[in-house]
């Protein structure tokens, strides 16, 4: 595996099921009375966070804990130029602390890249703007398998804002890899326009999608762009391509409901929806904590335990 | 070092070796076998002439850019007009166009007669300071136009560079308006609402990497726009740094109505693409935006065949902090005054879409026609002795650091480019010898 998780398209097919066979087998020792293991310990962890995301951020934190790092939690609001100290003055500070790996998480396409420059410990992608967030595809990616058993020729379809999803980005990659077969739905305006040739199919009408889905994605609709003219208005944007209970009965009989949240119940989802039994909401922030630990013991537990 | 100067055995144009004398400020004779003897016959002034054996090396008009960023008022931290001249002369040049969004804005005569003054302090090559179109780049006010055209610095390019006169009313009126002294407007074509927060060619890369896309349509839009323009009142269009195959094909259907259209194409559009943008460090940010393979070989054929009338460096110094940063975070631009022969050697000779004429035709008289600009881009007896000799042979990696621009931010850092400049004569006077800086 590469020193840094950067971008989910980094990952081999090896790497991705390493990490979630790990996350595995960390969720079953997570059921155990004593839930901490000392593979990390004397190891420092950064979670450096330019953006407000307090489950990203409790899940990162809970997973280094969990592995006995120490954690330090350095919350850097607002850009870097806005707030003076730039994000190379930042990094060189960690360093000087001995970070031994970075989570970042910033508003900036490209900020970790940035860093892993400027680092010598593990960087690892948080969320970079509309870029990705390769650990919430991880995430996602460890649902479905638990849920489904299998995710080689499973039939993932994706619905909303890809334009400014990260999380959109990491899932297509990743599931590429792993071997589903991804299909966009959103309106014309929240794609890519070069969305063609990315891995995956792209549909603009969700009714056609949910019949051959065995898994839906929901993805955040941003206040903002309710506001920019990618479409006349919510109502239309939740009739055309919300998830309503109707709408949820189009599935397989063993089709799921993922959303990596915060959702906006009665836009993109409702909330029926959100709170069925196909709803994998609750589960996605569970196996959050198991992935990430995963992630950070492979990215800092072999060196280590060499030292 | 003004004097006499006999230089012998370059090639002029890349032609059959000469020798070319210069008395004062100008070339008295270029022909085979001249010597100092033969010349004195003809003139007393050849006594004690200079010799620079200039075997293997070709000779160039100077090269003339259309379009320069100095700085300076403002920004001496990022660039002089001392340093700029310097790397100026290092890169070939005998005259560079400073463009107006210095702070202050280059938007009066008192400030273009300042930065004017400051070239010619300098020595190193002649600046011609290019006028603001709007009060403040602003957009919504011309400039006081005719003030700038009658100054001291004789002003006769304006551009709001870097912002786009994106007002259609206002675009015809400045290119109407400069038609009393034989102006042309140099617009920096990009439709502002289609690129709100662009970062990057909108395509492939843009949606790759999460950053918002500039899509080609929003210059090509403008240049459509302002070719019709230019044509309705009968005004002369300049296109500053284009980008796109698009842009090409439709200054070349304008060309082909015979319109006063004229373009240009930077050095890192004629040789980069948008994948440089793949490891987000911001050295390869610019407005417009690196684009296609396909846009940077139509850009070429364009350049080739004479759509693109010249290349223009767009020379853009930053400071190091506002390159060390997130992507977005980042200053638009790249330097490019030392090292555009070198680009358009392997851009555009290299692979014989271009020789050697063509090349003083792209990046000196050509230029020096548009920029209205006398004294420059002829290579003949009793012009002035404006040219630069340069050795094609040698290939050497670009060290930013070696360089004598104020800034490091050059994208061709690291890379193999072919040839060197030896030595540049700005009115008979050496700006530069044996590759360094003549004094």
């Amino acid at each position: 595996m590469n020193r840094h998780l950067i971008s989910a398209g980094d990952l081999s097919l090896d790497d991705a099921l390493l990490i979630l066979d790990t996350a595995d087998e960390l969720a079953h020792m997570a059921e155990r009375p004593v839930k901490k293991l000392p593979t990390l310990r004397g190891r420092t962890v950064v979670n450096l966070f330019y953006e407000d995301s307090t489950r990203t951020r409790i899940s990162f934190e809970a997973a280094a804990k969990r592995l006995s790092a120490d954690v330090i939690n350095f919350s850097a609001k607002g850009s870097s130029v806005a707030k003076g100290e730039s994000l190379k003055d930042t990094a060189l500070t960690l360093e000087a602390m001995g970070a031994d790996a970075v989570v970042i998480r910033h508003s900036a396409s490209g900020a970790p890249r940035r860093l892993a420059g400027w680092v010598r410990g593990s960087v690892v992608n948080a969320g970079d703007g509309a870029h990705e967030h390769p650990t919430q595809a991880l995430v996602d990616a460890f649902t479905m398998r638990r849920r489904l058993g299998r995710l080689d020729g499973l039939r993932v379809t994706i619905v909303g804002d890809v334009l400014h999803s990260r999380v959109a980005r990491s899932n297509v990659l990743l599931l590429s890899t792993l071997g589903a077969e991804v299909t966009l739905v959103a309106p014309p305006t929240l794609l890519p326009v070069a969305v063609g040739g990315w891995p995956c199919s792209v549909c603009y009408d969700l009714d056609v999608a949910l019949p051959k889905a065995d898994v839906v994605m929901m993805l955040r609709v941003q206040q903002e762009r309710m506001n920019a003219a990618y479409f006349p208005s919510v109502r239309e944007y939740s009739r055309r391509y919300g998830l309503d209970a109707a709408r949820m009965a189009l599935l397989p009989d063993h089709g799921i409901v993922m959303h990596p949240g915060p959702m906006n119940r009665g836009v993109e989802i409702a909330a029926e929806v959100a709170d069925s039994g196909r709803s994998t909401i609750v589960e996605q922030v569970a196996n959050g904590v198991s992935v990430r630990m995963a992630v950070l013991y492979l990215l800092l537990g072999g060196s280590g335990a060499q030292q | 070092m003004t004097g006499t100067w006999l230089i012998r055995g370059a090639r002029p144009l890349g032609g059959d070796p000469a020798d070319v004398l210069i008395c004062g400020e100008m070339i008295l004779g270029i022909g085979a076998k001249l010597d100092a003897p033969a010349v004195r016959r003809g003139s007393q002034r050849a006594d004690g002439a200079q010799s620079l054996d200039a075997d293997g090396l070709i000779m160039l008009p100077g090269l003339v850019d259309l379009h320069t960023h100095l700085r300076e008022p403002g920004r001496e931290d990022a660039e002089t007009v001392s340093t700029g001249t310097a790397a100026a002369a290092l890169g070939g040049f005998t005259a560079v166009h400073a463009m107006a969004n210095t702070d202050p804005v280059a938007d009066t005569a008192g400030v273009v007669e300042q930065i004017w003054r400051l070239g010619r302090q300098a020595g190193r090559c002649d600046v011609r300071p290019v006028g603001a179109v709007t009060v403040g780049l602003a957009g919504s006010r011309l400039a006081e136009l005719g003030a700038m055209a009658d100054s001291a610095a004789r002003v006769r390019v304006f551009s709001d560079d870097g912002r786009c006169v994106h007002d259609a009313v206002l675009m015809r009126r400045a290119l109407e308006y400069v038609r009393a002294f034989d102006g042309v407007i140099a617009q920096h074509a990009q439709e502002p609402r289609l690129t709100h927060g662009a970062q990057v060619n909108e395509g492939e890369i843009s949606g790759r990497l999460g950053l918002t896309g500039w899509p080609a349509v929003a210059e090509e839009a403008i240049i459509a726009r302002d070719c019709l323009l230019a044509a309705h009142v009968g005004s002369a269009l300049h296109a500053c740094h284009v980008s796109t195959a698009g842009s090409v094909e439709i200054i070349r259907w304008a060309k082909s109505k015979g319109w006063q259209v004229t373009a240009e194409a930077t050095p890192h559009h004629l040789l980069l693409t948008e994948q440089l943008a793949a490891g987000y460090d911001p050295v390869f940010k610019v407005n417009p935006p690196l684009r296609t393979a396909e846009d940077v070989q139509a850009l070429r054929v364009g350049l080739s065949d004479g759509t693109i009338d010249c290349v223009a460096t767009d020379h853009a110094p930053h400071p190091l902090e506002d390159k060390e940063t997130e992507w977005e975070a980042a200053a638009f631009g790249m330097t490019g005054l030392e090292t555009a022969l070198s680009v358009v050697h392997e851009a555009l000779v290299e692979p014989g879409l271009l020789d050697w004429a063509g090349v003083a035709d792209r990046m000196s008289t050509r230029p020096a026609v548009i920029g209205r600009l006398s004294g420059h881009g002829r290579l003949l007896p009793g012009e002035p002795a404006n040219l630069v000799l340069y050795d094609p042979s040698p290939r050497d990696v670009i060290d930013p650091g070696a360089q004598a621009s104020k800034s490091r931010n050059s994208p061709f850092a690291g890379m193999v480019l072919p040839g060197r400049v030896v030595a540049t004569f700005l009115r008979g006077k050496p700006t530069v010898l044996d590759g360094k800086l003549a004094w």
